[in-house]
């Protein structure tokens, strides 16, 4: 980790990201598409295999609620032009195949793994299309612009979710969480699928190059040093209030009982 | 010798200066050694600090709402427009050496003074050390407080940042809940439309100039009336209403009062060295379009913050104006009823009990049971709105739903302070029995021994005299008379007369409810437990060191409350 950090901002940097991820590319590429099948823009397109052992973890996994055609029952919706990328977000932060019913899904680790998430995100586009999961190099940070990230992000995400995305409460016990763990893809897609209370942040109303500032803020903000010292959560003045009086004014009573412990010979005056 | 020294220092200063009081007596002034009496003066080196590292921080603020284009060394933030104030907060933070530090300091101290002034305001409160002749300290206390909050809040909006231009937006919304003047009022103080590109620079003006000023001279006369007036003392063996019993001024204050200020100081340093403060880095330069969830103001306006939020929403619309009724009265009702009877408590305390006496002897609290009730349940209700104000934090970090946080705070703000009153009432008057038992029946020494006849008795000792001196009740007031009695000639007592003398009476009860000390109602029996200081109380005991004659003139000669109170037995202990 400080090994990046010292150097992410080598001049040579950006371009060995570009190298990486064109590699990762590459291999993602080649071990999903198997046999050379024609790809669409972002998202390798899933062979008519895939799509079948899509189908079949579906049934397993979420038909009970969703329904065996994804048609969505009264206790969960249709999953039909949801697109690959929401079930990839869903799949992936593992908030699906849903536990028990809380106001709000919260991320837990995974269920499926990721080729089992792909297989049903291909399923699942399979049906009606929608956004696709976004290609490595929409996510990269590289040439992303931190400063206008923290504008757009205080602008548009800070309302619920703090100003560093250290996240918040919302009404009828929903929640903003904490943006500590995502991934650069999962906050893509948080963005263009706009899981249960969050708004979608599709393409025209935030362009996918802002959409990377963003990325580029949170993920730059969670490793940024805090200058003062502890941050104290970095959830404004509720902690600081109580450092005063729990730290601060506490450390001065017990200096204020030591230093009258000690009592001279009492003497009076008038 | 070192006495020898102190007349020559204070014979050179006399010479020269001839104070109205001697410089020499000054040095062997007597101060109380009491922790709770360090309380205050924590707030004092709080200021002093304060003003040292603010006059830093005006070096390189600039006070202006300018737009300018970001480009120093904090490059999240590069090539970002923001008001001069916001840029030079930052360049303050990354750009000036020792500027970060100088703003934690500065921020961390703001925090200390003011959780300081409120701890030393409830230590004078519940001791009943606001009691005459203080009442005017204690008035000048609360404006001082208010002033702090108005100094803090000025100061925190200063740089700019999202939570500061959050706070003046409320601060805007609050002037123009105010009925048919409001709208004009924000309009003036902003000088135009919300945000404007006024406020800045006043409240720059207001926080470096006005209002320290006010403190620094406010402060001067607290200290300057505490000093005439000397300190008040807790109960203890020799400590009476004329005397005070401590350590002089030289050597012993003044070394442990130096070092005071310098833990409050390394305090502070600790602090801002290890603990960040006001990141106004993080929160962005303010946009009237762009909010953060966790905006909260800084902990002394938080119960204002929580008022609002507790509040239903209730707006009336009259012949076309808006009455908004759910900003107007949280914001101004409930701290300002606080703070206005806290003012005017001194009176109606003396009013209720009839006690014109001058008080120099502090209470315990438990022996004031209803004033220290009413503390705790003023306390209490503060306590709930605070809570409420930092409901989204709570709501967040234990997973309670946001709505149920206030709720529980409606209702909690009306049925907390009944139970916090009526708790405190019960355990002061418990500790009150167990101190008479003490008095009465010595200290258990946990010895058991067996008499001959086969019984189990335990062994007690009789309390110390210094135990007594402080577990000794204080004199009761003199009882009202009754309401509507009639002296000899058919002149009823002033005061007592119809309605409001029932209220008063009846107020009388409540207020000066306390366990009773068997040797006041004249069955004494024999324990000495009523002379509550009797021993203390001969002037001749009182060793002056320096001529001084007690200028805290007695109304009351000593031990006429012990008589006086026997008239008012409306509670006889009942045990
Ligand atoms: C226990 C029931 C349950 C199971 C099992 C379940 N889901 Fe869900 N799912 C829900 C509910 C309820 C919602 C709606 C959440 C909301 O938005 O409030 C949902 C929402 C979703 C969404 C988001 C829809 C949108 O409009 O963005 C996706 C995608 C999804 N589920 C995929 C899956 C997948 C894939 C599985 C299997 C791996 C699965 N779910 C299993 C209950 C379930
Ligand atoms: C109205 C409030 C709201 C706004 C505005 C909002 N979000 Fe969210 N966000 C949520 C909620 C609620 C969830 C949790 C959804 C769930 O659990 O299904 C969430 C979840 C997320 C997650 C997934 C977190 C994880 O660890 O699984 C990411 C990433 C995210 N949001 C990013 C953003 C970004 C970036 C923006 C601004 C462009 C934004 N959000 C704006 C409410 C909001
Ligand atoms: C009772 C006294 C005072 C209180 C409670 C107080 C409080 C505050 C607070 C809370 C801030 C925000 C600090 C931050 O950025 O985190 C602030 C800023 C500031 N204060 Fe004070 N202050 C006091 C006295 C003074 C005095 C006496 C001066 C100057 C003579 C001063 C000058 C400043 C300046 C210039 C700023 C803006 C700089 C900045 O925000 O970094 N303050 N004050």
């Amino acid at each position: 980790m400080r090994w990046i950090t010292a150097r992410r901002r080598h001049p040579a940097a950006g371009y060995a990201i570009v190298l990486l991820t064109l590699v990762a590319i590459g291999l993602g590429y080649a071990a999903l598409t198997g046999a050379g099948s024609p790809a669409s823009a972002s998202a390798p397109a899933p062979g008519q295999q895939q799509i079948a052992r899509g189908q079949e973890i579906f049934a397993r996994n979420c038909a009970s609620c969703h329904g065996l055609e994804a048609q969505g029952t009264a206790v969960a919706p249709s999953l039909i032009g949801v697109g690959a990328a929401a079930v990839d977000f869903q799949v992936s932060t593992g908030r699906m195949p849903a536990a028990e019913q809380g106001p709000e899904n919260v991320r837990k680790p995974p269920v499926l793994d990721t080729s089992q998430t792909l297989e049903v995100a291909g399923y699942i586009a399979s049906l009606a299309g929608g956004p696709a999961i976004p290609s490595p190099e929409q996510v990269s940070t590289a040439g992303a612009d931190v400063a206008v990230g923290q504008e757009l992000f205080i602008a548009n995400c800070a309302q619920c979710h703090n100003f560093v995305g250290a996240g918040g409460a919302l009404t009828y016990g929903k929640f903003a969480p904490a943006l500590t763990q995502a991934t650069p893809t999962q906050i893509y897609e948080a963005m263009l699928t706009g899981p249960e209370a969050m708004p979608v942040f599709n393409d025209t109303t935030m362009t996918p190059m802002n959409k990377r500032d963003i990325i580029a803020y949170v993920t730059a903000t969670r490793t940024e040093a805090n200058p003062g010292g502890f941050s104290l959560g970095r959830i404004g003045p509720v902690t600081e209030g109580l450092v005063a009086f729990l730290g601060l004014l506490l450390f001065m009573v017990v200096a204020a009982l030591w230093i009258t412990a000690k009592q001279g010979k009492p003497r009076e005056h008038e | 010798m070192a006495n020898r020294a102190l007349d020559g220092v204070g014979g050179f200063l006399d010479d020269r200066f001839r104070g109205a009081k001697s410089f020499r007596t000054l040095f062997k002034k007597i101060f109380p050694d009491h922790w709770t009496f360090l309380l205050g003066e924590i707030a004092l080196y709080c200021f002093i600090i304060l003003l040292l590292t603010g006059t830093f921080l005006t070096f390189f603020f600039q006070p202006s709402m300018t737009d300018v284009i970001y480009h120093g060394s904090y490059t999240h933030l590069d090539g970002i427009r923001m008001s001069e104030a916001y840029a030079s907060t930052l360049n303050i933070s990354f750009d000036v050496r020792g500027g970060l530090l100088m703003r934690q300091i500065h921020h961390w101290a703001a925090d200390l003074f003011m959780a300081a002034i409120f701890a030393h305001m409830l230590r004078i409160f519940f001791t009943g050390a606001y009691r005459k002749p203080r009442e005017v300290n204690w008035l000048i206390g609360i404006v001082l407080l208010t002033l702090g909050m108005l100094e803090g809040l000025f100061g925190y909006s200063l740089p700019d940042d999202l939570l500061s231009g959050a706070g003046l937006r409320i601060l805007e919304g609050v002037m123009q809940s105010i009925p048919i003047v409001g709208t004009y009022l924000a309009f003036f103080l902003f000088g135009g439309a919300f945000p404007g590109h006024l406020i800045i620079p006043r409240l720059y003006i207001l926080h470096v100039l006005l209002i320290p000023g006010l403190i620094l001279a406010l402060i001067t006369a607290h200290l300057f009336i505490m000093f005439h007036q000397k300190h008040t003392q807790m109960p203890g063996k020799g400590r009476t209403d004329k005397n005070v019993v401590g350590a002089p001024l030289y050597p012993y204050f003044m070394a442990k009062t130096g070092a005071f200020f310098f833990f409050t100081f390394a305090a502070l340093a600790l602090a801002s060295t290890f603990a960040q403060i006001n990141p106004v880095w993080l929160y962005g330069p303010y946009t009237p379009v762009a909010m953060s969830a966790g905006s909260q103001p800084d902990f002394y306006m938080g119960m204002l913050e929580g008022a609002l939020r507790v509040m239903v929403p209730w707006e009336w619309n009259v012949a076309g104006h808006t009455f908004s009724f759910n900003v107007f009265l949280p914001a101004l009702l409930p701290l300002g009823i606080i703070f206005t009877a806290a003012a005017l408590w001194p009176f109606i305390e003396q009013w209720i009990t009839g006690d014109k006496r001058e008080h120099h002897v502090n209470d315990r609290p438990r022996n004031a049971p209803t004033r220290t009730a009413l503390g705790m349940a003023v306390i209490t209700f503060y306590g709930v709105l605070w809570l409420e104000g930092a409901n989204d934090i709570i709501a967040d970090h234990l997973n309670i739903a946001l709505y149920t946080t206030t709720r529980i705070a409606q209702v909690s703000m009306f049925v907390a302070p009944v139970l916090a009153y009526i708790i405190t009432k019960r355990i002061c008057l418990g500790l009150q029995r167990k101190d008479l038992h003490l008095l009465e029946h010595g200290v258990e020494t946990g010895i058991i021994r067996q008499m001959p006849s086969g019984e189990f008795i335990e062994i007690t000792r009789p309390v110390s005299e210094e135990e007594q001196a402080k577990l000794a009740f204080p004199a009761r007031p003199p009882g009202l008379p009754a309401p509507d009695s009639a002296d000899e000639n058919g002149i009823p007592a002033p005061g007592t007369r119809g309605a409001i003398g029932k209220v008063r009476a009846r107020l009388n009860t409540i207020l000066t409810e306390s366990v009773e000390l068997p040797g006041s109602n004249g069955h004494t029996n024999g324990h000495g437990a009523d002379g509550s200081g009797q021993a203390q109380d001969e002037p001749e005991h009182a060793a002056v060191p320096a001529g001084g004659v007690p200028d805290g003139s007695q109304e009351i000669a000593p031990g006429a409350g012990q008589a006086d109170s026997g008239s008012s037995g409306d509670d006889a202990p009942d045990q």
